[in-house]
């Protein structure tokens, strides 16, 4: 099921999403929840994520002043980490295929897909790679070729292993296919060494052998680093040329059919090669092997016009090339958006187009190409790839540098997302309002503060509710939360989250009520360590100054009971005028204050309420009696 | 492409609204059976009823939740002339040990004379409103003024129009770059009455709603409207459920300084599709904008999306035909989890010219032999799916109500192609 597992891939890379995206509803009695594959909780692939985010944070570092030489090393070897990254994954996920190997349940054949689908794109990438970002001129450009080709056509090895390790090389039914494989692939050394063990067998051959491996030796190898110029080698090259092509005229090989079709290939006979697709495999080791054997100094500028003659003389005339053909000639033509186009729609997969995109945008390859729309195409494909990202539980994070990096939209779609993410837990909200706070999205701290606030108040963890409104610096809901609080002590005669309201400090101030469950507090850790004259201090202004609302003035008239009961005398003879007036105050007029609806308790019976007043009204009566004498009285 | 997965809803009657909260993690859900249910998301993703209760006397419409900033808060409005707020309380601990809650009437709205087609909370920056709007042509802005007291609503607004009204949408963005605006949609289907959908602007200084905009060439039946978020730009998109699928751009024009009338507004199309051939009941945005579902009487959801250039395209279509799906979900082998009878995309968002749908068959097999034939869909290229291929004028009839389609809030409604 090609399809099936393409789009699990698929998924992994850009929906990623772990919940549900759709619903839709017809009629009665179902609602059918439609989303996304969750495979992206592969961890294999959560590594490629997770590596690549570090490789593309460094990427957007890299500082514009410098030299564009150093750059250029710079960007390859970041490219290089790229496709290290996709390889690691692969190698890994091979491993995994190859430990379930055998059982039915379809996970082995979704890792070989997987696999295949990273192959197919570390081998765009490095494509990509040597043509755009390395750019290597004549001569080097085939190298790098050659390289890609070997490195993606690597079961020559496994292949020649065989053959090597078998009792009787020479006699493998490969034998011949690991040598003409070596030398399309323009492994001469390694070709001659196979070469060497049926030369061996064959002394009547001897001079054939030989002439052979004279051949192969002598084929001129462009060596950039060298002294050579490019016309040097040119000209060499030809000499070799013309040498290889004497002895086929010569018929040196015709006693050898193997010989000499190594020999056509050395001089670039078309036909020959093109009678061992089987050994090519694909169109572009056929077009690079052409060049190895033809045109070893092609220019970049000539590319495009033997990758599609190569393209069409492999291909059966009648097959339609496949959407990798068309992206691998469209990189051959150095048609950048077609590319990145045609990969977007073939592989419908944003992780390697969004870092593609970013790197060619970072070497200027996209402005020179599309003019002005290059960097609103990477930001495009970028926010697609962080978007999915986002809606996994703990990729999410990385998302959010992503977002960073995208100067237009960046910023508003990491508002929009990150609000939504579920605040299941106390830590993650923190983590969320971390990374909220580090960018002054002073809304969206505000906000998550506020919907953890209220959701620790709708589960009755009030110190909880209350230090997420302070947070918040959302007064109204400080107040509701503090006259809980006093409700709760009314209720119970003690506080709970203690220590949150002894360390209340400035954000005290955020609300009166808030300051007032403060003070009202600290009053009561004042009378708790017998610092009575505070106490009564802090309680009579609490009333004096209006901290304390005036629902609440009984129950602290009816705290001052207790300090008026004393034995010695702790309201002064003035304060005790000002608890009267307070009393009085209260009682005056029609008198009792309408029961709040926080307080109902407080005046739940009118007898009590003119006990307790004339109880209060007794009290306060005689402890001034008692500071009156006491003030009066002259210590002798 | 998609697993979908049925979940039996156990409304006795059909169902008309589905809603997702602000993070994806609660439905709701509401019927012609005169409840609403609310379903939570479990740790292992399975949907769980928590709550059903009757809420209505007459077929619920529309529900809708509150911002979680003002608590777990859900609105209802019904044909029985009446919108109504319900309030989450924690429960008896009876409740909770059955994994029940308990859901409180904390208002009901009586001031509608006739039924009441839709029901929205304004965005928040406006403090705790609720907007209603009703078959008699009446739209009607409440404000709770206190937002920890949940049981006085104030009406604040009342607007009349002419026409009945089908929908409303408040423009989300935010009130330092532009004052509210709600936009709301008629379903008369007379075409002769003009323009079906308004724009209402907030004027500062008169302190009332004025119309800023009708849009004159939305002359059939409207059935939803959807603003788009905003993202920051300077004009607005909305998109409009009627015979067809538009997408509006609406782009302010610069006011006088002296100017106290309400903003002009330049209306452009950006997209029309017709795909659906037949009339559409429900369009829904993701959060970033980027994708825009709609669902029609052709029984399908399709998927809406935008390149990098604004051009839109038909990036995917669901088709639901209610059959049950068996199978445990998220089963890569199960393809017979994928809803309806074909899932097809399209990934053409990048300036494509070719905006191909793969169609993704069951259960096929690798073709031997192909070349990365792993790598690729197989070029089966069974139809185009451009806003200009699809041919004939939909066939117009009272139609039952469509599939429901809502793009829950939750990040990246996935559902993006390229």
């Amino acid at each position: 099921n090609i399809q099936n597992q393409m789009c699990m891939l698929n998924n992994t890379f850009i929906f990623s999403n772990k919940y549900c995206d759709i619903l839709l509803v017809r009629g009665c009695p179902f609602v059918h929840e439609v989303r996304k594959d969750e495979d992206i909780c592969s961890p294999i692939l959560r590594k490629l994520f997770n590596e690549s985010h570090h490789i593309f944070v460094g990427l957007q570092g890299i500082r514009d002043d410098l030299p564009s030489k150093n750059k250029k090393t710079q960007f390859v070897s970041i490219s290089k980490n790229y496709r290290s990254v996709i390889r690691a994954c692969m190698e890994e996920l091979q491993q995994v295929a190859g430990k379930v190997e055998g059982k039915s349940d379809g996970s082995n054949r979704k890792s070989s897909w997987r696999v295949s689908i990273l192959l197919a794109v570390e081998l765009i990438w490095n494509l990509c790679e040597v043509l755009f970002i390395d750019a290597a001129p004549a001569g080097s450009l085939l190298l790098h070729l050659l390289d890609w080709v070997r490195l993606h056509k690597a079961d020559v090895d496994e292949k020649a292993r065989d053959v090597l390790q078998s009792e009787s090389p020479t006699e493998h039914q490969a034998y011949w296919d690991v040598v003409i494989s070596y030398v399309l692939q323009g492994r001469m050394d390694e070709a001659r060494q196979v070469l060497m063990k049926q030369a061996a067998l064959q002394p009547a051959a001897r001079g054939m052998f030989k002439l052979l491996d004279n051949l192969l030796i002598k084929m001129p190898i462009f060596n950039p680093s060298g002294a050579q110029t490019l016309t040097e080698f040119d000209v060499k090259w030809r000499h070799w040329h013309e040498e290889v092509d004497r002895c086929l005229q010569d018929q040196s090989f015709a006693s050898n059919p193997h010989l000499e079709v190594i020999c056509k290939i050395l001089v670039g006979d078309e036909d020959v090669l093109l009678e061992h697709k089987e050994l090519l495999s694909t169109w572009y080791h056929f077009l690079v092997t052409r060049l190895l054997f033809s045109h070893p100094i092609v220019k970049p500028t000539e590319l495009h016009y033997y990758a599609q003659s190569s393209m069409h003389m492999f291909l059966d005339t009648r097959s339609v090339p496949e959407p990798l053909d068309s992206i691998l000639l469209a990189a051959f033509e150095f048609d950048i958006h077609q590319v990145i186009k045609d990969c977007s729609i073939a592989l419908n997969n944003w992780w390697f187009v969004a870092h593609l995109t970013d790197l060619m945008d970072h070497c200027k390859l996209l402005q020179s190409h599309n003019l002005h729309f290059g960097s609103n195409l990477r930001e495009f494909l970028l926010l697609e790839y962080a978007s999915g990202l986002f809606t996994h539980h703990s990729l999410w994070q990385l998302a959010v540098d992503y977002f960073d990096h995208c100067p237009e939209f960046g910023r508003v779609y990491l508002e929009l997302q990150i609000e939504r993410v579920p605040l299941d837990t106390e830590r993650k909200a923190l983590k969320v309002l971390r990374i909220c706070e580090q960018r002054q999205m002073t809304e969206q701290v505000r906000s998550i503060c506020k919907i953890m606030a209220k959701g620790a108040l709708r589960n009755n963890r009030l110190g909880s509710a209350l230090s997420w409104s302070i947070r918040a610096k959302d007064a109204a809901f400080a107040t509701l939360i503090s006259e809980r609080f006093l409700q709760d002590y009314c209720a119970n005669g003690a506080f709970s989250d203690l220590d949150l309201i002894d360390n209340l400090g400035s954000a005290m101030l955020l609300s009166d009520r808030l300051t007032f469950l403060g003070k009202y507090r600290e009053f009561h850790r004042l009378y708790g360590e017998k610092c009575f004259s505070d106490a009564a201090k802090l309680l009579l202004s609490l009333m004096t100054a209006k901290i304390a609302p005036r629902t609440f003035w009984m129950t602290l008239l009816t705290d001052a009971l207790p300090l008026l009961e004393q034995k010695e005398v702790i309201f002064s003879a003035d304060q005790t005028h000002e608890l009267m007036f307070c009393l009085e105050d209260l009682t005056s007029g029609n008198c009792l204050p309408k029961p709040d609806r926080w307080f109902p308790f407080l005046f739940q019976d009118e007898d009590i309420d003119t006990t307790k007043i004339e109880i209060l009204r007794l009290a306060l009566a005689r402890n001034l009696a008692k500071a009156i004498v006491k003030e009066g009285t002259v210590e002798v | 492409m998609f697993v979908a997965r049925s979940i039996a809803a156990d409304h006795k009657d059909l169902i008309h609204d589905v809603s997702y909260d602000f993070h994806g993690r609660r439905m709701a859900t509401c019927s012609s059976d005169q409840s609403v249910k609310v379903w939570d998301k479990s740790e292992s993703g399975e949907w769980h009823c928590t709550a059903s209760w009757k809420t209505h006397s007459g077929s619920v419409w529309r529900v809708t939740w509150a911002h979680p900033e003002f608590g777990q808060v859900l609105a209802s409005c019904s044909f029985d002339r009446t919108a109504a707020v319900w309030e989450e309380i924690v429960g008896e601990s009876n409740d909770k040990q059955r994994g029940q809650s308990h859901w409180i009437k904390r208002t009901t709205l009586v001031d509608s004379r006739t039924s009441v087609t839709d029901v929205k909370f304004a965005p928040k920056y406006m403090g705790l409103m609720l907007t209603t709007c009703s078959a008699d042509g009446v739209v009607r802005i409440y404000e709770a003024p206190d937002v920890m007291n949940l049981s006085q609503w104030s009406l604040q607004h009342e607007i009349s129009g002419k026409l009945s009204c089908s929908c409303i949408s408040w423009n989300p963005s935010s009130s330092r770059a532009h004052p509210p605006m709600i936009a709301v949609g008629s379903d008369d289907s007379n075409v002769t009455y003009g323009g079906k959908v308004q724009i209402y602007e907030y004027n500062e200084n008169t302190r009332k709603y004025a119309k800023a905009e009708t849009l004159m060439t939305v002359t059939d039946a409207v059935h939803d409207i959807a603003f788009a978020p905003n993202l920051g730009r300077s004009f607005h998109v909305l998109a409009i459920a009627t015979k067809d699928v538009r997408i509006f751009k609406l782009v302010p024009l610069r006011k006088e300084s002296s100017s106290t009338g309400p903003t002009k507004l330049e209306v452009q199309i950006l997209a029309q599709f017709d795909n659906h051939n037949s009339q559409v009941w429900r369009v829904s945005w993701n959060i970033t904008s980027t994708l825009l579902a709609s669902s029609g009487d052709d029984g399908c959801v399709r998927l809406w999306k935008a390149n990098y250039m604004d051009n839109w395209k038909c990036t995917g279509i669901l088709k639901g035909d209610g059959s049950p799906v068996n199978g445990s979900s998220g089963q890569p082998s199960a393809m017979n989890t994928v809803v309806g009878s074909a899932v097809q995309a399209s990934q053409n968002a990048l300036n494509g010219s070719a905006a191909g749908r793969y169609f993704f068959p069951a259960l096929d097999p690798p073709r031997a032999g192909s070349r990365f034939g792993q790598l690729l869909p197989p070029s089966t290229l069974i139809e185009h799916c451009d806003a200009q291929s699809a041919q004939t004028a939909p066939p117009v009839h009272p139609a039952p109500p469509g599939p429901v389609i809502t793009l829950p809030s939750v990040p990246a409604k996935t559902v993006h192609h390229l």
